[in-house]
């Protein structure tokens, strides 16, 4: 590895440690009760100690967030399909999503969840709605970036729309699929993390933010704070993911993967 | 007037009193006429915007004309060269040069390429991405890809026209030597007079926008035309008489 490239992974690590230590050291020194601020140190002895409840609750929101991005991959690359096939629905539709995005998914939470009655599916349709938009809007946009050139060349090669859609605009989309995937993963744990919230304790549900909504109730804040770091270990581990599928897909051909020499 | 019809029937591809409006309303192709007959090797020149390209999209079929005609025989295979290699980054250069046969269901595609990329002198850059080539070599891939279907007909717009003089001539030699190799027709589209010069057999000039042919210049020389062509007397009197047809048409606007 090259002395920038390290610089690049260690800069990141350095500046955690040292909020760390000096996040402990302040919590020590001033002797902050841990149901206020819980040093890192306790924390990370709670991670361990309750590791069983926790990781079911991490499975659970993790199931609920994958569930829905995998929703959210399918229907939104139907819904731009569509799109770039008839203008006509494009512009009938699209003034809708553009509705499901702007709407506050608090405010029809709640609904879905008496509408639905099984807490998984309601929880996952409200991700859904959250980490939706990304993905139309984004390959809409791709499928439709392709090279005038390139589609004069199908055009004269007599081409067939099944053959221009699948050869030339899927390739072309695949970078603003991705930057696209990059979004909707990190709305997609946050969607099934507010969506739990808005159900409340009352649900058979055992998600990450019941585990914070209980522990918040018993004052139990290193238990709050234990979930909270894997809600957002899971976050940036999603995302790592989502990069690296791109990265994978890209590195040959696009300028934003390809290394820079 | 017989003489001009049988004249068009036996082209490859004919304009016939074609005129192009586009929806935005510029008038880019004025009431044109034109045939292009088997072996020939025709040059437009005229300044930017004055409607080479869009003439060169009515020959080939991607547009129609708001009035008037195109005729195109109906056993004319052609091949289009765009003014960037429009190539897919996304595909090596042998995917891309398969393109044209692959989309057509052509069987046997994979001698085929190797053997236009060979003639381009391409043939070990076969896995290479488009992003790592020169600008050169992408477009000779671009050549390749339209070769590859064995055309008559070949319609180029501007192809070297972003390249610096040395790739461009020698781009120019080899497109000479395929043309007289493959028996190509080919339909040029560059606004350098000496290139038009030294590759056509006829020379048509073109008026700013909305363009129409203004004036048109046989070039008799023989072929294989060489380097020492560009010194002769006659190659720079004739460069230099489309120039003052050109700036003629500048002045009349
Ligand atoms: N698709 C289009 N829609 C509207 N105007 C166009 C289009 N294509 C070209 N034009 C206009 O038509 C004129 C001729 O264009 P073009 O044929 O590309 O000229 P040239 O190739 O000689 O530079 C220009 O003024 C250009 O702006
Ligand atoms: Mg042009």
């Amino acid at each position: 590895m090259k002395r920038a490239q390290v610089f690049e992974w260690m800069a990141p690590i350095v500046v955690g440690c040292i909020v760390l230590v000096v996040w402990q050291a302040l919590v020590d020194f001033f002797e902050v009760p841990s149901y206020l601020v819980p040093g890192p140190w306790l924390v990370a002895k709670t991670l361990v100690a309750d590791r069983a409840v926790l990781l079911h609750s991490l499975g659970f929101t993790l199931a609920v967030a994958i569930l829905a991005l995998a929703a959210s991959i399918v229907i939104g690359v139907v819904v731009a399909f569509v799109f770039v096939q008839s203008r006509a629905l494009e512009m009938s539709l699209f003034p809708y999503v553009v509705l499901l995005q702007v709407t506050p998914i608090v405010a029809i939470a709640p609904l879905i969840i008496i509408w639905v009655n099984d807490p998984l599916p309601a929880l996952v349709i409200c991700a859904t709605i959250v980490a939706l938009f990304p993905m139309i809007s984004n390959t809409t946009l791709g499928l439709k970036s392709v090279d005038t050139g390139l589609l004069d060349l199908f055009r004269l090669n007599g081409a067939t729309r099944w053959q221009t859609l699948t050869r030339l605009r899927v390739p072309t989309a695949l970078p603003y699929f991705f930057a696209g995937l990059k979004i909707s993963t990190g709305l997609a744990l946050i969607g099934a993390v507010v969506a739990e919230f808005v159900a409340g304790t009352g649900g058979t549900a055992s998600g990450l933010a019941y585990q914070i909504l209980q522990a918040g109730l018993q004052l139990n804040i290193p238990r709050l704070f234990a979930a909270l770091v894997l809600i957002t270990v899971t976050g940036v581990v999603l995302f790592l993911i989502a990069s690296l599928l791109g990265w994978l897909a890209l590195r040959r051909w696009h300028d934003s993967a390809v290394a820079r020499s | 007037m017989t003489e001009r019809i049988a004249a068009v029937s036996e082209a490859l591809v004919a304009l016939r009193e074609a005129s192009v409006t586009y929806p935005t309303g510029v008038a880019a192709l004025d009431r044109t006429t034109l045939s292009v007959a088997p072996g020939e090797f025709i040059s437009l020149i005229g300044p930017s915007g004055c409607g080479k390209s869009t003439l060169l999209r009515l020959a080939a079929g991607l547009l129609e004309p708001t009035t008037g005609s195109t005729v195109r025989a109906d056993d004319t295979r052609l091949a289009f060269v765009f003014q960037s290699p429009t190539l897919m980054p996304w595909a090596n250069v042998r995917r891309n040069v398969r393109l044209p046969l692959e989309l057509g269901g052509v069987a046997n595609a994979d001698a085929k390429v190797t053997e236009a990329l060979r003639t381009v002198g391409l043939a070990e850059f076969d896995r290479a991405y488009p992003r790592e080539l020169s600008g050169g070599m992408q477009m000779r891939v671009s050549i390749a890809r339209a070769l590859v279907t064995e055309p008559r007909l070949l319609l180029m717009d501007e192809p070297f026209g972003a390249l610096d003089e040395i790739t461009r001539e020698r781009l120019d030699d080899e497109l000479l030597a395929l043309w007289a190799q493959r028996h190509l027709t080919v339909l040029f589209v560059t606004h350098n007079i000496y290139e038009a010069v030294y590759l056509s057999t006829r020379v048509l000039v073109m008026s700013p926008r909305p363009g129409r042919i203004t004036a048109e210049l046989a070039i008799d020389e023989p072929y294989p035309r060489t380097d020492a062509l560009r010194v002769t007397e006659r190659f720079v009197k004739r460069c230099q008489h489309l120039s003052d047809l050109m700036a003629g048409n500048e002045r009349g606007r």
